[in-house]
């Protein structure tokens, strides 16, 4: 009799049970709702940058397949006139000048801001964590910010005639658009060294100066060689940047389709034949074409670029 | 005759706290101290005072006097390097730099300038072996430290101590963080040092201190309320804290 009401009481309840079970609860109704606002931004992200990057693909490719010119003449010619065409017919689109510039003016300012960047880094995660860090932090955070036009300006009123006062020439050149990239990555360089000096645990440090190492000794021997994959990354970030940018390089290199032969002459990079150029040729046209080729190298080094940060960052994690 | 180490009247303090009231304590060379006591009551500070690793903490004050070979060793002119030589140290987590094996044993030669390859090979191996891990690593020297299980991390932090040759081995709780086999491996190797070494080790585990050591100072408090034989102070202490910290009641 009891246990009769007790299997009846069951039945009730599981009906009930079942019946919530089945219908969905608010809070669960709000998690698919999130969940799917938010794959659908993730997904117009990544049509986004496939979109960019296909439509860039298929246009700086169409120098090669509309305009049949030879890849490697793009890549290896050292004349750029796409107005022209030379004795064989073939319009003068020889990319190296570009190329070569942006990997001198990217390399040189690269060398040129790594040993600052890690002394200043050094500076205010080891010796005077807290000084350097109030001091330093906001000056490198407000030096991130600034527009690449100011630097460009800077650059074309000090930089310039500096170089041509010591230098002759024009002032413009490759050694102008060094210093202006220099100042421009040195913040991002710098920044993300300290926060590769700060990921080095402090029991690295005890360690080693616990076994008679002076604090000199334990920056050097201990945590910049425990920080090197971060401070690669670092400067892989900084080319990258330098790599990239356009306005500022422009203003002071002196646009000239040249290959580079010396540091004080004018030359041009890929970013600022682009901006110069972009503006006064046809769609669709062979100049227009070409500069868009120009546009896919640049796209091509960027990914290169990150490809190259990935695998520090793998290779630093893997011997940890 | 003068003691290998001696503290008098040793007081600390971070700021206006004092973490150590008066401690006086000398050691002879060779053998096993261990330092018991509850949480808080300053057996980390004083291993770094000997050691002088609290001079990097802002704010610290310490007086008294201890004397390395009778050596003032907080006076001006004392070299850290050479101080930090003599006396190594081991800590509660195992911290082998992201090196390999072999360059973390030699860390501390290749600072003092040693780069005789057949003597750093030498000296590595010695020291591996003293710290009874050789033979599981002598197939990988050269690769990562931190590829190791934590005991085997933890003894080849003892081999880096030992390749510089010390005098004395401080070590802070070395097997808190490890399992119950590396502990004991580790309290083989000291055990095994103990003939060539002083050795202070801090612990919480008390059979580990009855195991391993040969004297017992007893701290509470930041202070040392009983120090004596390690057999003297479990069978028979002389004070009742004593007794009823070893016997489990508090702390
Ligand atoms: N860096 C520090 N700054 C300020 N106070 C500290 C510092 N280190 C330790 N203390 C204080 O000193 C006292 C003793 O700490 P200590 O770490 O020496 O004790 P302990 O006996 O080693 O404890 P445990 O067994 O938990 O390791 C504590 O009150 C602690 O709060
Ligand atoms: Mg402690």
């Amino acid at each position: 009799m009891v246990r009769a009401v007790y299997v009846k009481r069951g039945q009730v309840m599981n009906k009930k049970l079942q019946e919530q079970l089945l219908k969905r609860s608010k809070a669960a109704k709000m998690e698919r709702f999130g969940k799917t606002i938010s794959f659908l931004a993730l997904m117009l992200i990544t049509v986004t940058v496939f979109a960019i990057i296909i439509f860039v693909a298929s246009k700086g490719l169409s120098t090669f397949v509309t305009n049949h010119v030879n890849i490697v003449d793009f890549l290896t010619g050292k004349n750029w006139n796409p107005n022209v065409t030379d004795s064989k017919g073939q319009p003068e689109v020889g990319a190296l000048p570009m190329i070569s510039g942006s990997f001198v003016v990217t390399i040189l300012s690269a060398l040129l801001a790594t040993p600052f960047a890690i002394g200043t880094a050094i500076f205010m995660n080891e010796i005077s964590p807290h000084r350097g860090a109030k001091l330093l932090q906001p000056v490198i955070e407000l030096l991130v910010g600034i527009p690449s036009v100011v630097y460009g300006f800077i650059g074309l009123t000090v930089i310039v005639p500096a170089v041509r006062s010591v230098f002759g020439g024009s002032g413009f050149g490759i050694l102008a658009g060094t210093f202006v990239l220099f100042v421009m990555i040195l913040p991002t360089v710098t920044s993300m060294s300290v926060d590769a000096l700060r990921s080095v645990p402090r029991y690295y440090r005890e360690a080693a100066l616990a076994l008679g190492a002076t604090q000199w000794q334990t920056i050097y021997k201990v945590v910049l060689r425990s920080a090197t994959p971060g401070i690669l990354t670092a400067i892989v970030f900084g080319m990258a940047r330098a790599f990239g940018e356009a306005l500022a390089v422009q203003m002071v290199i002196g646009n000239a389709a040249l290959l580079p032969t010396n540091l004080v002459s004018p030359a041009s990079t890929l970013t600022s034949v682009l901006t110069t150029g972009i503006g006064n040729t046809v769609m669709g046209s062979l100049q227009n074409n070409a500069l868009w080729s120009l546009a896919l190298v640049l796209l091509i080094m960027s990914l290169i670029f990150n490809l190259v940060v990935r695998m520090i960052g793998r290779k630093g994690a893997m011997s940890k | 005759m003068t003691k290998l180490l001696e503290t008098h009247d040793l007081h600390v303090y971070y700021g206006q706290n004092e973490a150590l009231k008066g401690i006086d304590l000398s050691f002879d060379e060779g053998g096993i101290t261990a330092l018991i006591g509850p949480s808080g009551s300053s057996k980390s500070t004083y291993l770094r005072t000997l050691n002088r690793m609290n001079d990097l903490i802002p704010n610290v004050t310490i007086t008294g006097t201890i004397k390395f070979r009778g050596q003032d060793v907080y006076a001006p002119q004392t070299d850290l390097v050479t101080l930090r030589k003599e006396i190594g140290m081991v800590f509660q987590q195992p911290n082998p730099f992201p090196f390999s094996i072999y360059d973390n044993v030699a860390f501390g030669l290749k600072l003092a300038g040693e780069k005789d390859h057949e003597r750093l090979d030498q000296v590595v191996e010695t020291s591996l072996k003293q710290a009874a891990v050789w033979d599981e690593v002598k197939d990988h020297l050269h690769e990562s430290a931190l590829s190791l299980s934590g005991g085997q991390q933890q003894r080849v932090c003892i081999a880096r101590v030992l390749a510089v040759s010390p005098q004395i081995i401080l070590l802070d709780e070395p097997t808190s963080a490890l399992d119950p086999i590396s502990s004991s491996q580790i309290e083989s190797t000291l055990l095994k040092l103990r003939t060539d070494y002083t050795i202070i080790t801090v612990t919480h585990n008390l059979q580990q201190a009855s195991r391993i050591s040969d004297r017992t100072a007893f701290f509470m408090n930041g202070e040392i309320i009983e120090v004596d034989d390690t057999k003297k102070i479990f069978m028979n202490p002389a004070h009742k804290q004593t007794e009823d910290y070893i016997s489990g009641r508090f702390g």
